[in-house]
């Protein structure tokens, strides 16, 4: 289980917290103009790396406010929360564990966070 | 030379003490240029290659698997099989697979332990009850057995359950007689002994790095053995499919989390059946070693650890141990999670793409399992004709932009 920093209320456990997907996705400009499959995409494809990833989280059984998060997918481990109003952090400032695309980090999936 | 199982080869090779069965498949060095390579050595995968060689008669085809023959999904799943679904499409497609289920041991001349049992689904409340009995008469409808059973059944088939004393009572359940379990290894390996008969190159500990392309048109996929050329590439990497999708430069409407679950020490035979309840969520059979295989829900977030989040697992055993009080001091041996592909409607993509040559078996979410001998099938005919079978031409791409969506999130007997 993971504990969330957030941005608020400081260090709490996830089962306060509920995911919201991808963060910083951009509703298209000229919707009377862009095609179904344009559309399309924005309504249904979400970035879905193994590595970094900018998420959105709320803390709903606690100051139930929105906030942004960077988080390794292939080890869990949390980079850093942000407030919804700050700069996206560039994922450059982070280091991945990730080798290959599909590739497992050397500690073994999950164990990375534990073994810091 | 083709592979036979039975009785006398058991007791010839007992004799020998087991020593001298033969390799059920080649390991070979992959060649330069394929027809088709398939990436993902799962049942999925091995089942594509085994009907493109033995229904389209297609053979220099290789599988490439990054780990070992039925490490990722195939093997960590809970094995239930059923084919009762909401709509149509859906009901069409696991249908087509429980049928290939119903006679794949003997087409494969190798056991799959394809036990049917049963499988129920229950229902806690009055929304479950009308939810349950739609569905139900939807299955009859599409010639699928499936029927109600009253609280009183459930008793009968079932009289370690807990129905009253708890939280959300058990008022009734839907039953389907042919679902059931089937043995999760030896499906893997039986289609993959008789694709490699036939021809098929199973090449594992070959990671597939990057899928290359050039003007739109498949070009091959750089491994870790190496670049391997082909004319055609099915991808059936499970949650890894949106990753290789993306180094081809195609975006899915794919989302990866852990899907968890857990057996318990062996015990003698107590549940006879397959019993799924979604609204405590909570499934469980029991193994023909005695163990419970107990199926718990994914992790709200994105994640590729296969491991999975512990609150989940403490949802699913409060579920177990309220609906099964006899359960409560047993030990659970092991855990582990597996990584799915979960789609915005929760149907799976069997589809062609924008790229000349490049198909995708993906998206099977929570549920892959019961479908590998169906999807495999399917997605075989796909690729050799470049159309869809008449099967998953629903699970196409296009649907994203289409709107046509197959949305079996609540629909499915199963929460996602």
């Amino acid at each position: 289980m993971l504990i969330i920093n957030c941005p608020y209320c400081g260090p709490r456990d996830q089962s306060e917290f509920s995911n919201g997907g991808e963060a910083h996705v951009k509703r298209p400009d000229g919707s009377k103009e862009i095609g179904d499959r344009e559309w399309g995409e924005y309504v249904f494809i979400r970035a879905n790396p193994k590595g970094l990833f900018y998420e959105r989280w709320v803390h709903t059984h606690g100051c139930r406010k929105w906030f942004n998060c960077v988080r390794d997918t292939s080890t869990d481990e949390i980079l850093v929360t942000y407030k919804l109003d700050e700069k996206k952090p560039n994922l450059n400032n982070f280091k991945s564990v990730v080798k290959t695309p599909s590739g497992e980090p050397e500690v073994g999936s999950g164990n990375f966070t534990v073994e810091k | 030379m083709k592979k036979k199982y039975s009785i006398f080869s058991l007791a010839k090779n007992a004799l020998s003490g087991h020593k001298d069965w033969p390799k059920m498949w080649r390991s070979p060095e992959p060649r330069e240029f394929y027809d088709v390579i398939i990436i993902g050595g799962g049942g999925h995968g091995l089942g594509t290659a085994y009907y493109l060689a033995k229904e389209h008669g297609l053979t220099n085809i290789a599988v490439i698997e990054k780990g070992w023959l039925g490490g990722g999904n195939t093997g960590r799943n809970t094995t239930i099989i059923r084919s009762n679904y909401l709509w149509d499409d859906s009901a069409h497609l696991y249908e087509h697979s429980l049928k290939l289920w119903e006679n794949l041991s003997s087409e494969l001349n190798y056991n799959v332990m394809f036990s049917q049992r049963g499988v129920m689904n229950l229902a806690h409340n009055e929304h479950d009850i009308k939810e349950i009995k739609r569905r139900v008469s939807a299955n009859n409808l599409n010639g699928i057995d499936s029927f109600w059973l009253s609280k009183e059944e459930i008793q009968k088939k079932v009289p370690i359950m807990n129905t009253d004393n708890l939280r959300y009572p058990v008022l009734g359940a839907s039953y389907q007689p042919r679902g059931g379990v089937a043995r999760h290894d030896a499906i893997a390996w039986g289609f993959a002994m008789r694709a490699d008969e036939m021809g098929v190159d199973i090449i594992q500990n070959c990671e597939a790095h990057q899928i290359r392309t050039k003007n739109g048109t498949i070009e091959g996929v750089e491994t870790s053995k190496g670049f391997l050329r082909a004319n055609k590439i099915g991808v059936v990497a499970s949650g890894h499919t949106g990753v290789l999708a993306e180094s081809a430069g195609i975006r899915l409407p794919l989302q990866s989390k852990p899907l968890q679950a857990l057996v318990s020490e062996p015990i003698k035979p107590i549940i006879d059946t397959v019993v799924m309840s979604s609204a405590v969520h909570a499934y469980v059979s029991q193994s023909d070693k005695g163990e419970l295989v107990i199926g718990a829900g994914t992790d709200s977030y994105n994640s590729f650890t296969q491991r999975g989040g512990f609150d989940i697992i403490e949802d699913t055993i409060r579920a177990m141990v309220e609906l099964y009080p006899v359960f409560g001091k047993m030990k659970m041996l092991r855990q582990w999670g597996g990584i799915v592909d979960i789609c915005p409607d929760a149907s799976p993509i069997i589809s062609k793409c924008d790229i000349e040559g490049l198909f995708f078996n993906c998206g099977w979410g929570t549920g892959g399992f019961k479908a590998t001998p169906g999807s495999a099938n399917v997605f075989a005919h796909t690729i050799a004709k470049n159309e869809p079978h008449q099967i998953n031409s629903a699970f196409n791409l296009d649907r994203f932009a289409s709107g046509r969506l197959v949305d079996e999130h609540g629909a499915a007997a199963v929460a996602h």
